[in-house]
């Protein structure tokens, strides 16, 4: 069945079988990988804070992602968006180490899955309109409203811009599951067509494959930085209501 | 261009895994609620704690060592300020010095010098005037002298010219007589010899 290029997104459960009130919350191989990835983040920036004034790689790592992030708040987002800047920070390495343990042959990735990024991006849908509420009453509302917008125009582009606006955790959620999935199967059909045509034919998918490697670990990355640029975008607009 | 080559293995590979699978649960298995919730509770729980756990303590540990760092640079630029400052006060200082010294020396030489000069000139003073009362003694004695020489002049004259008389003439001439004779002509001698 591993050739089924839709296998690897299987979720099956690990060890027993656990139910609260006849739900379902067993430990999976999703969850595994969840666990592993935040485990990695946590023991790795863990090891970045050591005191001292020469940092050691480690160290520098840590320091640099965190004012690599840091720079890219406040650049989106200006400095209002300080406070929010651990839940951007935990968010963005997730998403990459997620992706990043995906990128290891036979492992889980995580963010593969429409329900997790899609939880993900509904989480920060809803709280970013919490904080806009919260800071602007109901002005809020004028995000709905540019302006500068003739006033025969303004129906249409309220409508719009609500549309716009309400498909955003899903157009968050499945830009980063579409690529993540689009990616593995692309690598395993590569794999497959390296497997079935031999040593005779198989170098060409085989060499394919070891580029799209490359590309995918770009698209890792990338898509994980998107992630979290678009949450600061977004939070940008609830901060710093200017349409 | 990568998209739609992506959306077309993605076709693809749904078309496989339907003709190839049908007999399996079929198409992707991300569609199959079976373990939605779970996955959803693992994440809550993992993505949770995770935000937790390096909110509360790792970035602020982050967050300070960068702080420290850029405070401790800030320090050591300042006290490197500082020192350069101080040595630049004490280079100017060592300068005055030198110069106050140089200063000084020039002042105390030419201090030395008036000093030697005045003396000198003192002295000379002084022995110009010694010399002066020496010529001023000597002209008196000269004066005296020629006073007295004259007077002793006319007494010799006219005791010669008494004894000459007397020679002469055998008998003696009363003296004040010849002694205004010898004065008359030694006041026409002394005219002719004064060339007044």
């Amino acid at each position: 069945m591993a050739a089924n290029p839709m296998y690897q997104f299987n979720v099956y459960r690990i060890g027993p079988e656990i139910k609260i009130n006849n739900i379902d919350i067993s430990f999976t191989n999703a969850s595994l990988f969840m666990v592993i990835s935040s485990l990695a983040i946590l023991i790795i920036f863990n090891l970045g804070t050591k005191r001292s004034i020469i940092p050691n790689k480690i160290q520098l790592l840590a320091e640099l992602s965190y004012s690599f992030i840091s720079k890219m708040i406040s650049d989106t987002a200006g400095s209002k968006a300080k406070p929010y800047f651990s839940f951007i920070f935990s968010l963005f390495m997730f998403v990459l180490f997620c992706n990043m343990f995906g990128m290891i042959p036979y492992s889980f990735t995580v963010t593969s899955h429409i329900i997790v990024t899609f939880v993900l991006a509904a989480f920060i849908f809803i709280g970013v309109t919490i904080i806009g509420f919260i800071k602007h009453g109901l002005g809020y509302l004028k995000l709905f409203v540019p302006s500068g917008v003739p006033m025969v125009l303004l129906p249409l582009i309220v409508v719009i811009e609500i549309i716009s606006y309400l498909s955003r955790p899903i157009s968050l959620s499945v830009r980063l599951f579409a690529n993540m999935m689009a990616g593995h199967t692309m690598m395993k059909v590569f794999g497959g067509f390296v497997v079935s045509l031999g040593i005779v034919g198989g170098w060409l998918p085989l060499g394919f494959s070891v580029a799209l490697t490359g590309l995918e670990i770009l698209v890792a990355f990338l898509q994980a930085y998107v992630f979290a640029i678009l949450t600061c975008i977004y939070l940008n607009d609830a901060l710093n209501l200017h349409h | 261009m990568l998209k739609k080559i992506i959306f077309q293995f993605l076709a693809l590979s749904l078309i496989f895994t339907y003709s190839a699978q049908s007999a399996e649960s079929g198409g992707m298995p991300q569609l199959n609620p079976e373990f939605w919730i779970s996955q959803i509770f693992w994440l809550v729980l993992t993505f949770g704690l995770l935000f937790i756990i390096l909110s509360k303590f790792i970035l602020p540990k982050i967050s300070n060592n960068l702080e420290t760092r850029k405070s401790q640079i800030l320090e050591n630029i300042e006290t490197a300020d500082k020192q350069r400052e101080e040595t630049e006060k004490k280079v100017k200082e060592f300068d005055k010095i030198i110069n106050d010294t140089k200063v000084e020396a020039k002042n105390f030489f030419n201090s030395e010098r008036q000093k030697v000069l005045d003396d000198i000139n003192n002295k000379r003073l002084s022995l110009e005037k010694d010399i002066e009362k020496e010529i001023i003694k000597a002209e008196e004695e000269i004066n005296q002298l020629k006073k007295t020489s004259q007077e002793k002049i006319t007494k010799i004259a006219i005791e010669t010219s008494s004894d000459l008389v007397k020679q002469l003439i055998g008998e003696d001439i009363n003296k004040s007589s010849l002694s205004a004779i010898v004065e008359d002509l030694s006041k026409k001698e002394m005219e002719k010899h004064n060339g007044i």
